[in-house]
């Protein structure tokens, strides 16, 4: 047996490659629709046309009639079957709305995508024929799709609830009653906004796909999806459909992005589920590009209010927020709670007084349902903030930057308790900024825009700025148990090493995209010094990993990322014993260095981590009540979350005869900490960024007043590709967090949080001199032309 | 993405095509780069029950010199119209906007036939050749006719090609040194343009068709005919919506439209004056 040697490593902060890379650019990375499933029967459903309608007849008898159809069902067919509707674990109040929601609509169709009816098939092309041949009589009722018509209940969706409302969630934070008022009563300076967030479709490149397995005998099932969340899923399966939950195994295989959307639990997964079982045999789902933009969850979906109140030296006095949040039809898995996640951020990174007053209402429309997409209620909040703070600076005739200066919270007040109790880790906003400044030349593009932007010129330069907060790892778990969250922030690791000095990582996050498999790696290969190679990562199926709270909020290193250090370390821990045993020394005179355990003062004395996992295998030679092999495992619950952040700034140019915006310049400055692997936070910056980018200019699921998706294809929702995004130039500023023992914060929403804003700023500044205060998103090209038009006049 | 159930039959030339289209009737469509009539299937917004693959009908592709015209074989693909040092030297216009046609993958199965046949306002190739004053040859049972570019398009997907008719060759004057420049606006490099222009210039004379501005490619004489008596480019430009009709959609209302077409025509002809 061959026992490699130990390197001594220094692992964390270098930019290794990703090793999930090869055999995803090869293709040899198996996705759920690629699994190989003998037997499987196909899942196809017919989807409402109509955003609000009675559903008055079904019939299904043609569709039966097509070869290779096995089976076609109702809702009412189903409506046995589940033990329960589905899951929103997130009542984020006691009396919050929620219409129960079944996998197939019963007798009312809510959206434009509402499954009416599920085809089993033998063939893909049978289950797609069939759907053609289900005649689905409606009784079409007037759809409610705009927020304030919603919230006026003059059209009530879910009759039963006897209003649109679901719940209003207030935040009023003050120094002593009336404070917010008072602030605004006796203010110098005041700014009142309103912001829409557009609706954003997620549009991951690999839309959902699932295949549902049950055992031969037994009465186990195996769900494979392409899901973010397979631990959750597990359980939320099991009790929806009111099966054991040990019977339940979800396995993720390769996932192809996520940002949100797939972590949910959805109808087709307990449909597949259901159906196998019904049927005893495999049944598979994939999902097209159209029910991808229709059925699945979208995210965004805000009309903000926002308002100012600053002294004469623009020194911010309270902050005033309301929200119409859009949940869509019904409430998905953590629908309700995204504004909420929002509802602390509405400061930003700004040293405010007790004098905060948040409220938002969440209403139902007939749309598709909202949720947790890339930031979640955080880009949002700081999109508002970072605005209105614009707009403040121009109410002021000063330099943004310098009013942001004149707010920021310092340097020396970390740990900081912010007017709502939270306490931010750690920040450095002034150096992050000025950094962000130095790389994007502000002086030079000050004194070309200067020169370039003069009546009568038709390509104007503007320069945006945002400086972000982000609050991730939301933890621990009773802070979530405040906010009615249903489950807990830990998260569960175990270490373990094998004879020959291999390592296995067992990980409860879920990757679908973010290089955990090499970040992992890595820090158990710094920990353990072996070979980053050395370390295999396991993750993403319930029978190998049975614990764990999976990957979505930017969570997954510092939470996750950390039970792993943790891990690490009570392996260490242990093997310190056996070798303590072995060298007939004390623990306490051994040190750990480099993957070998030695008698401090005297190196010689010396036994590598390699030698101990051997004899901890044998278990020849281990000391008294020692238990055989090395293996930890760690359940982490942290003591706070992490609070990464940054700035961002941009220089465009815009085209005021087409309306064009281009965009010159992009810099973002980001400090999540200490990083693990560069190369990764870069790369998580930069799809950020452009996601943020996508909402500033390009993507918006539009509906029209029926509540039809006019956007439902990628030749109408705008994705960007590479050529349309401008070349990103990413800095960071390195401020560790203090609560845990790596440093880290997350990094996964950050870009997404900083760019939008910043995008939106940085054209109106190129604007400000005709008039343009406001721009909405996405800003297209006609929308800025418009917006020219209005500014001046309706003159050209 | 899954089509509805169709026949397939493969000619091996364009006699074959039409002889197979002849007995199939209406039904029966045309595949060649497959890269509008495949998308449209998938949609199920187009349900023919019969294709006639003619990809791999032997010369068809090609690209020659023929005197006073460039003669390119219906089954030319785009990335070859966009490479061709022939087109590069008689008919620069054209290669470029081949160059600007969806993406690379696109441009290696995208046939210039297949473009002008679905007579797509929106696409870029069929603007192009009318700028241009292009020919196209159509065979049909009766032999080969050819129809002048400013009559082949009848309306939205529609040309005057018969049903038992096929696009075999397009016929595009050399452009004799002549300015010329392409204006493409879109929000993505990949998508169809919101408005496009394809212009040349000699002197007063001058050819300026638009993309996306009507249910036809439009061919905007009065822009060249004010030029021709001698009016400004800015002018002349102001007169870009003339003859065009054109359709709201997310990207741009018609009011939006119209502007960006002038001001699109006036930095075409500009560019090509230069």
């Amino acid at each position: 047996m061959t026992i490699t040697e130990n390197k001594t490593t220094n692992v964390i902060g270098t930019r290794l490659l990703r090793r999930e890379d090869p055999p995803l650019l090869t293709g040899e990375a198996k996705f759920t629709n690629d699994l190989n499933i003998p037997g499987a029967l196909h899942l196809a459903v017919l989807r409402s046309p109509f955003a609000h309608a009675k559903i008055k007849s079904i019939n299904v008898s043609a569709a039966l009639k097509i070869a290779g159809v096995v089976a076609v069902y109702t809702g009412k067919d189903l409506q046995t079957t589940w033990a329960s509707p589905m899951p929103c674990a997130w009542p984020v109040t006691t009396d919050m709305k929620n219409p129960a929601h079944y996998p197939l609509a019963i007798d009312k169709v809510n959206y434009v995508g509402d499954g009416v009816a599920a085809v089993l098939a033998t063939n893909e092309t049978a289950s797609r024929d069939a759907l053609d041949a289900i005649d689905v009589e409606y009784e079409a009722l007037q759809a409610v799709v705009d927020l304030e018509d919603a919230l006026s209940d003059k059209n009530i969706i879910h009759k039963d609830l006897g209003t649109n409302k679901s719940y209003t969630w207030p935040l009023l934070v003050e120094e002593t009653p009336g404070c917010v008022e008072e602030a605004f009563k006796k203010a110098k300076y005041k700014v009142k906004e309103r912001y829409v967030q557009q609706r954003l479709i997620p549009m991951a490149m690999e839309p959902r796909a699932i295949a549902a397995v049950p055992q031969p005998f037994g009465g186990d099932i195996t769900l494979y999806s392409a899901t973010q969340i397979p631990h959750i899923l597990k359980v939320m399966t099991a009790l929806t459909l009111g099966i054991p939950e040990h019977q339940v195994r979800v396995v993720a295989p390769s996932v192809g992005g996520g940002f949100g959307s797939k972590l949910n639990v959805y109808a087709e997964e307990l449909l597949c589920m259901a159906l196998a079982r019904k049927h005893n045999a495999p049944v598979r789902w994939v999902e097209e590009r159209s029910e991808n933009a229709q059925a699945t969850i979208q995210g965004r979906g805000q009309i903000q209010h926002i308002e100012l109140a600053a002294d004469e030296k623009g020194k911010i006095t309270a902050v005033r927020v309301r929200i119409i949040g859009d949940m869509g039809a019904y409430l998905q898995l953590v629908t309700p709670g995204v504004p909420i996640l929002g509802a602390f951020l509405y400061a930003g990174v700004y040293d405010i007084p007790k004098a905060y007053d948040f409220s938002c209402t969440s209403v139902f429309t007939n749309l598709t349902p909202t949720d947790a997409y890339r930031g979640a209620g955080r880009p949002e909040a700081t999109y508002a903030i970072e605005s209105a703070i614009e707009a403040l600076a121009r109410e002021m005739k000063i330099d943004s930057f310098e009013l942001r200066k004149r707010n920021y919270i310092k340097k020396e007040q970390f740990p900081y308790t912010a007017f709502s109790g939270l306490v931010y880790d750690s920040g450095d906003h002034l150096s992050a900024a000025e950094k962000a400044a130095k790389l994007t030349d502000i002086a030079g593009v000050r004194a070309q825009q200067k020169k370039q932007n003069v009546p009568g010129a038709t390509k104007l330069l503007g320069v945006g700025m945002t400086s972000y907060f982000e609050m991730c790892g939301l933890a621990p778990s009773r802070v979530l148990a405040s906010l009615n969250y249903s489950a807990g922030g830990w998260e569960a690791a175990t270490v373990r090493v094998l004879p020959t000095n291999k390592v296995q990582v067992i990980t409860g996050t879920s990757p679908h995209g973010q290089g955990h498999e090499t970040s992992w790696a890595m820090i158990a290969a710094e920990k353990l010094g072996v070979a980053p190679e050395d370390v295999d990562v396991l993750h993403s199926d319930t029978a190998i990993s049975a614990l764990g709270l999976d990957t979505y909020g930017s969570r997954s290193l510092p939470v996750g990322g950390v039970a792993i250090a943790m891990a690490c370390d009570k392996v260490i821990e242990k093997a310190k014993t056996i070798a303590a045993h072995q060298l007939e020394c004390a623990a306490e005179d051994l040190q750990f260095v480099g993957g070998t355990f030695s008698v401090k003062g005297s190196p010689d004395r010396a036994l590598p981590l390699a030698a101990i996992a051997f004899g901890a295998f044998t278990a020849h030679n281990l000391p008294e009540g020692c238990e055989p092999n090395l293996e930890a495992q760690v359940s982490y619950d942290p003591p706070n979350f992490s609070w990464p952040f940054g700035t961002h700034m941009c220089v465009v140019e815009v085209d005021t005869e087409t309306g064009a915006v281009e965009i010159l310049k992009y810099i973002a400055v980001d400090d999540c900490g200490n990083q693990i692997n560069p190369l990764i936070v870069e790369g998580q910056v930069h799809g950020g960024v452009v996601q943020g980018i996508a909402q500033a200019l390009f993507e918006e699921a539009v509906y029209d007043s029926d509540g039809n998706l006019k956007t439902s294809t990628l030749a109408e929702y705008l994705v960007p590709a590479a050529c349309d995004v401008p070349p990103i130039t990413t800095a960071h500023t390195t401020t560790p967090s203090p609560t845990n023992q790596l440093g880290v914060k997350g990094i996964g929403e950050a870009g997404t949080i900083g760019a939008a804003p910043t995008v939106i700023n940085a054209i109106i500044d190129a604007l400000s001199s005709l008039g343009v205060k406001s721009m909405a998103m996405p800003a297209s090209p006609q929308t800025v032309w418009k917006t020219i038009q209005a500014a001046r006049g309706g003159k050209k | 993405m899954i089509p509805a159930a169709f026949d397939y039959k493969r000619a091996s030339s364009a006699a074959e095509a039409i002889s197979l289209v002849g007995q199939y009737g209406s039904d029966a469509k045309f595949l060649a780069g497959g890269h509008s009539l495949l998308p449209l299937m998938k949609l199920r917004l187009a349900q023919p029950a019969m294709l006639i693959d003619i990809g791999r009908v032997k010369d068809l592709s090609y690209i020659k010199d023929a005197g006073k015209h460039i003669a390119i074989g219906a089954l030319t693909r785009h990335m070859d119209v966009e490479t061709s040092k022939v087109l590069h030297e008689h008919a620069p216009l054209l290669s470029h906007a081949a160059a600007h046609v969806g993406d690379s993958q696109v441009r290696h199965r995208g046939t210039i036939g297949g473009s002008i046949a679905h007579a797509d306002p929106a696409s870029d190739l069929p603007a192009t050749t009318l700028a241009l004053g292009a020919t196209y040859v159509v065979q049909g049972p009766k032999g080969q006719r050819e129809i002048a570019a400013a009559k082949f398009f009848k309306g939205f997907l529609e040309s005057d090609l018969a049903a038992d008719e096929m696009l075999v060759e397009i016929r595009v004057p050399k452009m004799q040194g002549a300015g010329w420049s392409f204006q493409k606006f879109n929000r993505r490099a990949q998508d169809w343009a919101i408005v496009g222009v394809a212009a040349w210039r000699r002197k007063n004379e001058a050819g300026v068709a638009l993309v996306n501005m009507g249910s036809t490619p439009i061919l905007a004489t009065s822009v060249a005919g004010a030029l021709a008596k001698g009016a400004s480019v800015g002018d002349a430009a102001a007169l870009a919506s003339n003859e065009a009709d054109p359709q709201s959609d997310l990207n741009a209302s018609t009011e939006y439209r119209k502007h960006l077409a002038s001001v699109l025509v006036r930095r075409a002809l500009e560019d090509a004056s230069k």
